[in-house]
């Protein structure tokens, strides 16, 4: 018990955070000369130094798997225009929603718990607000973190997502109609979405056409589909662009997607 | 009944909600004078959210975002330190607007004191501070020990996590930030993590959260530590050993050296609040706020050879003269 009570003591009089000690003289601040005056021994030095350094390990690794389950943004929340890449993007904003009140509509809105972004991080949800592409991008130049581009120096050159048109069965220029809703309300009319003339099954149709280099993910489009549930819709570019070039699946040569009996 | 408002029913109410540290001085000097800095803590939270609010209810912008980052009158960027500190700690390059804001709060800090956002603009503090108090009228006494330096450890944690994650770790469950941000732009679900912090004060830990757990202000302890506006026990012959003092205080330790030393009376903890409930809960005016530059709080040797002469003289610097 003595012992118990004299590490204790000493691991008050170490503390960095509170100097506190001065049980006996006001004017004590822990110092390692002090602490070594105040029997403060080497052993109980190294022991509070290891436990101390135990317990901030558990707090940073508990933390950092907690943030790797909650970093993941859905896919359906936007960010705003001008947001830098995702993986940078929450190390920069400090959610402090200065976009959100700079934003004109009813858009951007900071995450509460159970919102499909990161707590407090600015997001929005194209089938209930999309952005409306205001020309001076005032969202972005308000940010105080450069978590969104401040710089960026036309609304096209944002990049939210990339709008896809990912349901063919539903939609209903794939039917023979002349809906057309989503290219009538693009932003960048006639050249993020474009209807190209097919033939399909010998019927002459429309189909929109989503031009990945000119469509930012505002998400108007989505926003005004007809359907019950959107058939056009907005998607962060690493799930709806593809890219051009070889996957290495299923060619034996690369051994990816082989068979363990064909070796 | 008609009458609910009268003096007596004022009195009776005024004394069921005087925790007791507060009582001693209630009772000999009155309730108002028990609760004037108390008082003015709660006007100084209720008007920087305030402040935050008029804009969105009333379109009257004076202050722009939250307490995380702000535009002050659309010109006087605000930022906060930690944040700041774990941004930089995720290898985010910082802006030169963060910065300023950063550094006008630093500078804010290092003149009234870090931990003063804790007792005069945080609005967990309103949350612990009821939970200690229904503690009090309560009876509860239980009180799972926990070593106030695990901020620290928090602090440090949040850090590293900072950097192995590269994100502001601590901004996923920050109580503090949710609520001030929830208050101001809504807080959803997040009621839940603010009751978890009640329920923690108030049936586990003896201010669980503010005292013992939270990496925020141990972090604004740290840069407060070297403030100039500090408590001073200038008055400290004068005790009369009550106890009031130390528990009203939230960060019991830090009057100790002042109050009980033979040094300077000032409170240099950088874990004093600057909250004034010992000033408030003592009915002998031991306490006053001070400056860490004004000689009259240093010690008391350099007290008594100092050429000007303070209204009321402590008991034993008269006798020496």
């Amino acid at each position: 018990m003595a012992n118990k009570f004299i590490a204790e003591k000493g691991e008050q009089r170490s503390g960095g955070v509170a100097p506190a000690g001065g049980r006996k003289n006001a004017q004590d601040k822990p110092s390692s000369s002090k602490s070594a005056a105040s029997g403060y021994s080497r052993r109980d030095f190294i022991g509070t130094v290891a436990k101390s350094a135990g317990v901030a390990c558990i707090a940073a690794v508990a933390l950092d798997q907690y943030i790797r389950t909650a970093r993941a943004t859905d896919a359906k929340a936007l960010r705003p225009p001008g947001a830098i890449k995702e993986e940078d993007f929450l190390s920069a904003c400090v959610r402090c929603g200065l976009c959100v009140r700079a934003c004109p509509y009813d858009t951007l809105k900071l995450a509460t718990l159970g919102d499909p972004a990161a707590l407090g991080t600015p997001f929005f949800i194209a089938r209930e607000s999309p952005c409306f592409m205001c020309a001076d991008v005032p969202c972005a130049k308000a940010c105080p973190t450069g978590a969104l581009d401040r710089d960026i120096a036309d609304i096209r050159d944002a990049d939210m997502g990339v709008s896809v048109l990912v349901d063919h069965e539903t939609c209903l220029n794939y039917k023979g109609m002349h809906c057309s809703i989503c290219h009538r309300v693009c932003p960048i009319r006639n050249e993020a979405i474009t209807l190209e003339k097919q033939t399909i099954n010998g019927r002459a149709m429309i189909i929109p056409t989503v031009h990945f280099t000119k469509c930012t993910g505002c998400g108007t489009c989505e926003k005004h589909c007809v359907l019950e549930e959107a058939a056009i819709r907005v998607l962060p570019r690493s799930l709806g662009q593809g890219k051009a070039g070889r996957n290495a699946a299923g060619r034996p040569l690369t051994g990816h997607g082989q068979l363990k009996r064909d070796l | 009944m008609r009458m609910p408002f009268t003096r007596a029913n004022i009195h009776a109410f005024g004394e069921w909600i005087t925790s007791e540290p507060r009582s001693y001085a209630a009772t000999r000097r009155g309730w108002l004078f028990a609760h004037r800095i108390w008082l003015l803590r709660r006007l100084s939270q209720t008007l920087v959210l305030a402040l935050f609010l008029v804009g969105p209810w009333y379109g009257i912008w004076l202050a722009k975002g939250n307490f995380a980052s702000s535009e002050i009158l659309g010109v006087l960027p605000l930022a906060d330190p930690f944040i700041f500190a774990q941004s930089l700690f995720a290898l985010h390059k910082p802006i030169l607007l963060a910065v300023i804001g950063v550094a006008t709060i630093v500078a804010l800090y290092l003149l009234v004191g870090g931990r003063v956002y804790c007792s005069w603009v945080c609005p967990v503090n309103v949350v612990t501070d009821s939970a200690y108090w229904l503690r009090d009228k309560l009876g509860l006494t239980r009180d799972r020990k926990l070593d106030r330096r695990t901020r620290i450890w928090v602090l440090v944690g949040a850090l590293l996590a900072s950097f192995m994650t590269g994100t502001i770790a601590w901004e996923f469950l920050n109580p503090v930030s949710l609520l001030q941000r929830g208050i101001i732009f809504g807080i959803g679900a997040g009621w839940g993590i603010i009751a978890a912090v009640f329920m923690l004060d108030l049936f586990v830990t003896r201010r669980g959260w503010c005292s013992h757990l939270c990496p925020v202000g141990a972090f604004y302890g740290l840069i407060g530590a070297q403030s100039l506006v500090r408590v001073s026990a200038l008055q400290r012959t004068a005790c009369t050993d009550c106890g009031a003092c130390f528990k009203a205080c939230p960060e019991p330790h830090v009057i100790m050296p002042a109050l009980k030393g033979k040094g300077t009376h000032l409170i240099l903890s950088g874990d004093c609040t600057n909250c004034g409930a010992c000033i408030d809960s003592c009915y002998v005016d031991v306490f006053q706020y001070g400056s860490r530059l004004s000689p009259k709080h240093a010690a008391p040797e350099a007290y008594i050879n100092a050429p000007a002469t303070p209204s009321r003289m402590p008991a034993a610097a008269t006798a020496a003269e």
